[in-house]
C-alpha cells in the first residue's frame, strides 16, 4: 500500500449503482453500517425504480444507493457523489448527474458492451463521453470475470457466481475507503448460516475484492476518513420506518397498553407494518387489512377497545382513509395515522419522496375535522415523534396524523440508543367512576374526554359518527353542533401545552430565517451551517409540530427581516404560515422532483435572497 | 359469583327507538335482547357495532357497549374490537347496502378469517335510509327511485357469498319469527367463528311486503323450510313434504306419494364441512321450493382471533426480546468512547 496516494478527507459521498438485480441496496447497506461500526457518521438514501423487474440492463430498472459518511457531523446523503460504483452502462446514464465534478467512477468493464450500452440508451462506444464524464478518474476493472475467477471452485451455477459480483465490488471499496471486513463478514456468517457455501462464496468475492485493490497499483488513491467526534454512548443505524416502528412500541410500553397495527401494504410505507409484524414477541397485534379502509377502521376498532392503535400509509393512501380519520375526530378516540409521504398525485412518484401532502394530512376531510399534525425531521428522530404522536393521541384523545416520507423512511443514520427509562411516561385517560361516566365530559383544561373501555362493567355507552351530545346520544341541535365543532377544534389547539418551544439553530435576531419542516431538515440544517460559516446571517427554524404550531412561533419569526419556506411541494407549509400568521412575508423555496434538495440549491437561493 | 342472570330490558338503551312504525327491525331487536339476556355473559362484555342505514341505528337503542361507526365499515372496526379484546362478543348490525355494496369487500373478508364476530344482516332488499333505491340485494327488474324502469342487474344472495368467502356459519331468519331469530342468534353466539344470520326484514316504507310470498299465513308453513340439525327437512302444513336429492338436485316430494317415506327424506347436517348441499339449501327459492331458514351452516374451522392469540405467546416464549430495552439494544450496535464532542457545527477531527 505504500506506492499508492492516501488522501485523508472530512467526508465521503459514494453511490452504489447497477440493476435493481445487482444486489446495490445490499451493498450500499453494509458499507454504511461498517462506516458505523468504525466510527464515522453517516446518512444514507437508497434511490430504486417502483418497477419489481424493470428490463435488465436499461436505465429504468436502476437501483441506487448513497451514503455521506465523515469525520463530523453528517446531515445528508450528499448532494454529488464523489465515488460512483456502476455495475453497468445504464448506471452511468442515470447517475451522471449526481457525480461530483472531478469524482471517480469504478465500473465493471466486463458489463460495458455494445448491447448493454445500447440498452442504456448510448449511441456510441464511449458512455463517459456522451455524459460528459471525460474529466472524471475512471477505473475499469472486469468484475463480472474476477468474480467468476474467484468462485471457480465453489461448484456454483452461473447464476448464483454472477449474483455475487456485488460482494466484489463492496470489497474494493472497503479497501479504497480502508474499512475493516470484519463487520461485514459476521454480517453475511450470520445470515447464511444454514448454507455455508453461500456464505464461503461471499465472504471470498468479499475478500477477493479487497484485496484487489490492495495489489492492483492502477488503482485510484486510497481515501481515509477518521470517525467522527460524536456523543460517547450505544449506537445503532437507523432508518425512518424502523424507528416509527419502535417509537411506536415504546409508547404501547410506556402506557401499559397493547399495540394494535392496521394496515395494508403501500409504497414506502410497508417496512413499519413489516418491523411490527416481527414483534409478537412484544405482544403487537399486527392487522394486514384488505385494503387502506380496513386498516384505519380495524385501528378505530381497536382504539374504541382499548389498545394503543396505529395505521400507516403513503399519502393515496391516507386519502382513502379520510372518512375514516373523521370518525376518530367525531368519536375522540386516540389515533394515530402515519403518513409516509410520496410523490403525487394519484399513484405519482410511489419510491421517491416529496413533502406534498401536508394540506391533505390537515384538512383533508368532510366537515370541520382538526387533528394535530407532526412531522419527522430524520431518519432517526421518527422513533421520538412516533412516541410524540403516541402520547398526544392517548393523553388528549384526539387523532394525529405524524408525516414522514420516502427519504426519512428509506434513509438511515447512527443513532445513540436512548434508555426507556429516560422516555417520558404516557397516561392514558382511562375512565375512573362507572357511577358518573359520561362519554362526552371533557377535562376542563385540555377538552379531553375520558376513555372507557368495553369490558369495563358500569361503563357500558355508546358513541359513533353522528353528532352527539354529551352523553353520546345523537343530538341535531344547532347551537350543540356548533358547540362541539369549536370545541374539538379547541381540545387540538390546547395540545400546544405539550409542544416545546421552537428553537432556532443559528443566532435568534438575523437577515434571513430558512423554514422548514419533516424530512428536508439534515440539507436545511447543512445549507445554514455553511452559509453561517460564510458570516451570512442566516439562521434556521424546523417545525416538527405543524398544528398546532409552537407557541413562540410568531416571536421567533419576527426577530428576522426576511423569511423563506423550503419545502418539496408547491407552497402547502408557506400557505398554512400565512393563514396562521399573515403579518409576514414568505418567500419560497419548492422543488418536486422526487428528490431531496441539494444543499447547493438552498444556499443558492438564500443568496438570492440576501442580494434583493 | 355475579348474577349473569338478565332481562330484555337489562339489553334495552333509554333512547327512544326511531324506527317507523311497523318496521322489522322492532322485531329483530326484540330477538337480540331476548338472545343476549340467557347468554350468560356478562353485560359489559357485550360490544354491538354498526354502519350505516336504518338497521344500523341498532347500538343506540341497546345499552351494551356500542359503536355506529361509518358506511360499510363496520365489520372491519369490529374486527380491530375483536382482536384488541378477544374476551368480547363482538356483533356487527348491518343491511343489505351496507354489508353488500359499500362494505361488500370488508364483509368477504371478515368471513375468510373466521374472526369470532357475529353479524346480522337486516335484508329488506331496498335503501330505506336513503327513501327508496334498490339494493345489491334487489331482484332484477324491480322498479325504484333510482331504477324507474326496472333494475337490469341481478341481486346477490348473501348465503352465497358467505359460502363463496369460506365462511363456517350461516343461518337465515325472517322478523316476523322471533322465536327462531332468537334461537339462531344463541346458535351464532355460540359458534367460534364469524357466524352471518341474515334475517329477511320487512321495509314497510320502501318496500313493504317484500317477504310476503314466504310469510303469508295460510302458504308460510308450505313456503317456508325450517332446518334443525339431525333431523329430516320436512315442511308443510302437515309436515309431509320433504327435500330429496334427485339427478344432482334439490327437490320437494311428499311422503306417501310415489312410494317417498320419511327415510328418503335428506337429514340436515350443518356440520358437514363440504359446503355443496349447504349452498343448495341457501339457493332454494319460491316458487318451486320452499326458502330454508335455520341454521343452513355450522363447521369448526381455525378462528383469527384464537390463533393470534396463540401465536403472540408461542413467540413471546421463544424470543430473547422481553421488552423495548432488549429490542434497541438487539442486533448490530456499537459503543463510542473517549469522545468529547464540540457543538454540532464544529468539525473537529478525532
Amino acid at each position: 500500500m505504500k506506492d499508492a496516494r492516501v488522501i485523508e478527507l472530512e467526508e465521503v459521498v459514494i453511490r452504489f449503482s447497477g440493476d435493481s438485480g445487482d444486489g446495490m441496496q445490499l451493498t450500499g447497506t453494509l458499507f454504511s453500517d461498517a462506516s458505523a461500526v468504525f466510527g464515522n457518521d453517516i446518512s444514507t438514501f437508497p434511490d430504486y425504480p417502483s418497477e419489481i423487474r424493470a428490463p435488465i440492463g436499461t436505465v429504468g430498472g436502476v437501483s441506487g444507493f448513497q451514503v455521506q459518511f465523515g469525520g463530523k457531523q453528517i446531515n445528508t446523503p450528499g448532494d454529488f457523489a464523489h465515488v460512483l460504483v456502476a455495475m453497468n452502462p445504464a448506471a452511468i446514464q442515470a447517475n451522471a448527474k449526481f457525480m461530483n465534478p472531478g469524482g471517480t467512477i469504478i465500473y465493471d468493464s466486463d458489463s460495458f458492451n455494445e448491447k448493454n450500452l445500447a440498452k442504456a440508451n448510448f449511441t456510441t462506444k464511449d458512455p463517459f463521453t456522451e455524459c460528459n464524464l471525460n474529466d472524471y478518474d475512471k477505473i475499469a476493472i472486469p468484475i463480472t470475470s474476477l468474480t467468476k475467477e474467484s468462485l471457480k471452485d465453489f461448484g456454483l451455477d452461473n447464476k448464483s457466481v454472477l449474483r455475487s459480483k456485488n460482494m466484489f465490488a463492496l470489497g474494493l471499496i472497503c479497501w479504497m475507503f480502508n474499512r475493516p471486513l470484519t463487520y461485514i463478514d459476521e454480517y453475511i456468517n450470520v445470515k447464511f448460516g444454514k448454507s455455508p457455501v453461500v456464505a464461503g462464496s461471499n465472504i471470498k468475492v468479499l475478500h477477493d475484492g479487497y484485496n484487489y485493490g490492495m495489489l492492483m497499483q492502477h488503482m485510484s488513491p486510497t481515501y481515509i476518513v477518521h470517525p467522527a467526534n460524536i456523543e460517547n454512548g450505544t449506537y445503532r443505524n437507523m432508518n425512518g420506518n424502523v424507528a416509527t416502528a419502535w417509537g411506536f412500541l415504546a409508547a404501547a410500553e410506556k402506557s401499559g397498553l397493547e399495540l394494535f397495527l392496521g394496515s395494508y401494504p403501500i409504497t414506502p410505507a410497508t417496512e413499519i407494518l413489516q418491523t411490527l409484524s416481527e414483534r409478537k414477541d412484544l405482544g403487537v397485534k399486527t392487522f394486514q387489512a384488505e385494503d387502506e379502509i380496513a386498516g384505519i377502521t380495524s385501528a378505530i376498532g381497536a382504539a374504541f377497545a382499548g389498545d394503543l392503535a396505529i395505521t400507516s400509509t403513503s399519502g393515496p393512501g391516507l386519502a382513502l382513509k379520510s372518512e375514516a380519520i373523521g370518525l376518530a375526530v367525531m368519536a375522540e378516540l386516540p389515533l394515530v395515522i402515519v403518513n409516509v409521504q410520496r410523490g403525487g398525485p394519484s399513484t405519482g412518484l410511489p419510491t421517491k419522496t416529496e413533502q406534498s401532502d401536508l394540506l391533505q394530512a390537515l384538512y383533508g376531510r368532510n366537515g370541520e375535522s382538526p387533528v394535530v399534525v407532526l412531522a419527522a425531521s430524520t431518519p432517526s428522530d421518527c422513533f421520538w415523534y412516533a412516541f410524540m404522536a403516541a402520547k398526544i393521541a392517548l393523553e388528549r384523545m384526539v387523532p394525529v396524523i405524524l408525516l414522514t416520507d420516502g427519504f426519512l423512511g428509506n434513509g438511515s443514520e447512527p443513532w445513540k440508543i436512548p434508555k426507556m427509562a429516560d422516555l417520558p411516561s404516557i397516561t392514558p385517560r382511562i375512565a375512573k367512576n362507572a357511577g358518573s361516566y359520561k362519554p362526552y365530559e371533557r377535562d376542563t383544561a385540555t377538552l379531553a374526554r375520558d376513555w372507557a373501555i368495553p369490558g369495563m362493567a358500569g361503563f357500558e355507552h355508546l358513541i359513533g359518527g353522528l353528532e352527539k351530545n354529551k352523553m353520546g346520544s345523537v343530538s341535531h341541535d344547532p347551537d350543540n353542533h356548533q358547540f362541539n365543532c369549536e370545541i374539538r377544534e379547541q381540545k387540538v389547539q390546547r395540545v400546544v401545552d405539550m409542544v416545546p418551544n421552537l428553537e432556532v439553530c443559528g443566532d435568534n435576531v438575523g437577515d434571513i430565517l430558512v423554514v422548514g419542516w419533516g424530512g428536508t431538515y439534515g440539507h436545511l440544517i447543512s445549507a445554514v451551517r455553511e452559509l453561517r460559516l460564510e458570516s451570512k446571517k442566516v439562521s434556521l427554524a424546523h417545525i416538527s409540530y405543524i398544528k398546532p404550531l409552537p407557541k413562540n412561533t410568531a416571536e421567533v419569526f419576527g426577530n428576522f427581516t426576511k423569511i423563506i419556506v423550503c419545502e418539496l411541494n408547491l407552497g402547502q407549509f408557506a400557505s398554512y404560515l400565512r393563514d396562521k400568521m399573515p403579518q409576514f412575508t414568505y418567500h419560497q423555496l419548492n422543488k418536486l422532483k422526487g428528490l431531496p434538495f441539494t444543499v447547493n440549491e438552498i444556499k443558492e437561493s438564500v443568496y438570492k435572497l440576501l442580494e434583493e | 359469583m355475579v348474577d349473569l342472570h338478565y332481562t330484555v330490558k337489562d339489553f334495552k338503551s333509554e333512547n327512544e327507538v326511531r324506527w317507523c312504525p311497523g318496521c322489522g327491525d322492532y322485531a329483530i331487536m326484540n330477538a337480540v335482547q331476548r338472545a343476549m339476556a340467557g347468554m350468560g355473559i356478562p353485560h359489559e362484555k357485550f360490544a354491538v357495532v354498526s354502519g350505516i342505514g336504518c338497521s344500523s341505528r341498532f347500538p343506540y337503542y341497546m345499552s351494551t357497549f356500542g359503536f355506529h361507526t361509518i358506511h360499510g365499515r363496520a365489520t372491519a372496526v369490529a374486527s380491530g374490537v375483536k382482536l384488541a379484546n378477544p374476551d368480547l362478543n363482538v356483533w356487527v348490525i348491518t343491511g343489505d347496502g351496507d354489508a353488500m355494496a359499500i362494505g361488500g369487500n370488508h364483509f368477504i373478508h371478515l368471513i375468510r378469517r373466521n374472526i369470532d364476530i357475529n353479524l346480522i344482516l337486516f335484508n329488506n332488499k331496498i335503501y330505506g335510509l336513503t327513501k327508496g333505491q334498490y339494493s345489491p340485494t334487489s331482484d332484477r327488474g324491480i322498479k325504484t327511485k333510482t331504477s324507474p324502469f326496472g333494475t337490469i342487474e341481478d341481486p346477490f344472495v348473501p348465503g352465497q357469498l358467505v359460502i363463496g368467502a369460506r365462511g363456517t356459519f350461516f343461518a337465515r331468519s325472517i322478523d316476523s319469527n322471533l322465536k327462531l331469530s332468537q334461537s339462531v342468534f344463541e346458535g351464532a353466539a355460540k359458534h367460534k367463528g364469524t357466524s352471518v344470520v341474515e334475517v329477511l326484514q320487512n321495509c314497510v316504507i320502501f318496500n313493504d311486503g317484500i317477504h310476503a310470498a314466504i310469510t303469508d299465513p295460510v302458504q308460510r308453513a308450505n313456503r317456508q323450510l325450517i332446518l334443525e340439525n339431525g333431523r329430516p327437512m320436512l315442511f308443510g302444513d302437515k309436515n309431509d313434504r320433504g327435500i330429496v336429492f334427485d339427478k344432482g338436485k334439490l327437490k320437494v316430494a311428499i311422503i306417501g306419494e310415489n312410494g317417498i317415506t320419511v327415510d328418503d327424506i335428506l337429514v340436515h347436517d350443518a356440520t358437514e364441512v363440504d359446503p355443496t348441499l349447504h349452498m343448495a339449501l341457501i339457493n332454494m327459492h319460491l316458487p318451486d321450493m320452499p326458502v330454508a331458514f335455520g341454521v343452513i351452516r355450522s363447521v369448526a374451522a381455525p378462528v383469527y382471533d384464537i390463533e393470534m392469540v396463540a401465536q403472540n405467546e408461542q413467540i413471546k416464549q421463544t424470543s430473547k426480546i422481553k421488552c423495548v430495552d432488549d429490542l434497541l439494544n438487539s442486533g448490530n450496535i456499537w459503543e463510542v468512547t473517549g469522545n468529547t464532542p464540540s457543538n454540532g457545527s464544529g468539525c473537529s477531527k478525532s
